[in-house]
């Protein structure tokens, strides 16, 4: 019988996607633009909540968006009638962007007359957490109806966003979901994050957002 | 969910860690996974079975070994392992305080693998 050998392999099974996030991240720095993955679950609002975005900093921001679907466009075309540039990147079944899939939809636009590019990445609150996209910063998005306990749930999202958006607080009077609680629960497994409570169907908390993104990418964009 | 992607970065790694002239089979792979990760291992066998069909890598045994979820408390450095069920009652062990950082207990790695 042949003797077994052991070979050290030592390497990060992820590498090759983090060394493309971080080629991507430094092409971002030189154009300028900056880049927000949206990350949640489905149905948390994601889309309504880029509409609102876009309304609130069309003004001041030339935005542009990345759409991740598993297999539609209803997405992108309801950014599209905004005026405002949407790639869709159909996933075909993937649960997750990765940065050569976000670098391809980036193909699609115009980077260097962009400052921000949102993209909505799959709705899924497990996978995406695992792969950087590139991104500059990362945002989710936790919808009051999902419950209160998702970070127990899910602690890597949690731990890997840089801010989190409590949406559809409109909803908050029916139901037993604890802001408080909550935070508590968030704040325990990353103390740095970053808390909003809007609501995109109504628009409150929306300007108190739209003004942190705004200041992140002006301090992004000429530091 | 995101098993396949996963596996067959595992496959291609161990096949440019694999020289043809020297290694006629690799037997076992010693994997590490951060606690935090949601993969399961019995998919990740069940993908790596039915990517690695026809190469030296066929019928490869995976081994997974978890590494612990680690935090370092903002206020005296210390470093601390938890486990995913304590999370929302982090704190510090050390003095209470509650502001701490991940250090590790996520990500993938291949440690090594055991060839003929």
């Amino acid at each position: 019988m042949e003797k077994i050998r052991l070979i050290e392999v030592k390497e990060e099974i992820q590498a090759d996607n983090k060394a493309k996030a971080e080629a991507l991240r430094n092409r971002l720095t030189a154009d300028k633009t900056f880049l927000l993955n949206l990350m949640s679950s489905p149905g948390a609002g994601k889309t309504t909540l880029i509409l609102r975005t876009i309304e609130a900093l069309r003004n001041d921001l030339r935005i542009g968006v990345i759409e991740a679907d598993i297999d539609s466009m209803v997405d992108a075309e309801k950014i599209a009638r905004t005026g405002i540039t949407a790639v869709q990147l159909r996933t075909g079944g993937f649960c997750h962007l990765d940065a050569s899939m976000v670098e391809r939809g980036l193909e699609g636009l115009d980077l260097a007359s962009l400052d921000l590019v949102i993209i909505e990445n799959v709705g899924n609150l497990v996978c995406p957490a695992e792969f950087d996209t590139g991104a500059i910063k990362n945002a989710m998005i936790l919808s009051v109806p999902e419950g209160d306990d998702k970070p127990l749930k899910y602690p890597l999202m949690f731990t890997v966003c840089d801010v989190l958006l409590i949406n559809k607080t409109d909803y908050l009077g029916l139901s037993d979901f604890d802001v408080a609680v909550l935070r508590k629960r968030v704040l325990r497994l990353n103390s740095r994050i970053t808390i909003f409570e809007v609501s995109a169907k109504t628009g409150q908390g929306i300007g108190e957002w739209a003004q942190w993104l705004k200041k992140e990418v002006d301090e992004f964009r000429f530091s | 969910m995101h098993e396949l992607p996963v596996t067959e970065s595992i496959l291609k790694i161990v096949l440019q860690h694999a020289p043809a002239d020297s290694v006629s089979k690799i037997v076992r792979i010693f994997l590490e996974v951060g606690e935090l990760s949601d993969l399961e291992d019995e998919w990740i066998q069940r993908y790596f079975d039915y990517l690695s069909k026809g190469t030296i890598a066929e019928k490869a045994e995976l081994v997974i070994q978890r590494i612990p979820i680690t935090f370092q408390c903002d206020a005296c450095a210390n470093t601390f392992e938890i486990k995913r069920e304590a999370l929302q009652d982090l704190q510090c062990p050390e003095c209470g305080n509650m502001e701490c950082k991940l250090v590790s207990g996520k990500g993938y790695y291949i440690k090594s693998m055991e060839v003929v």
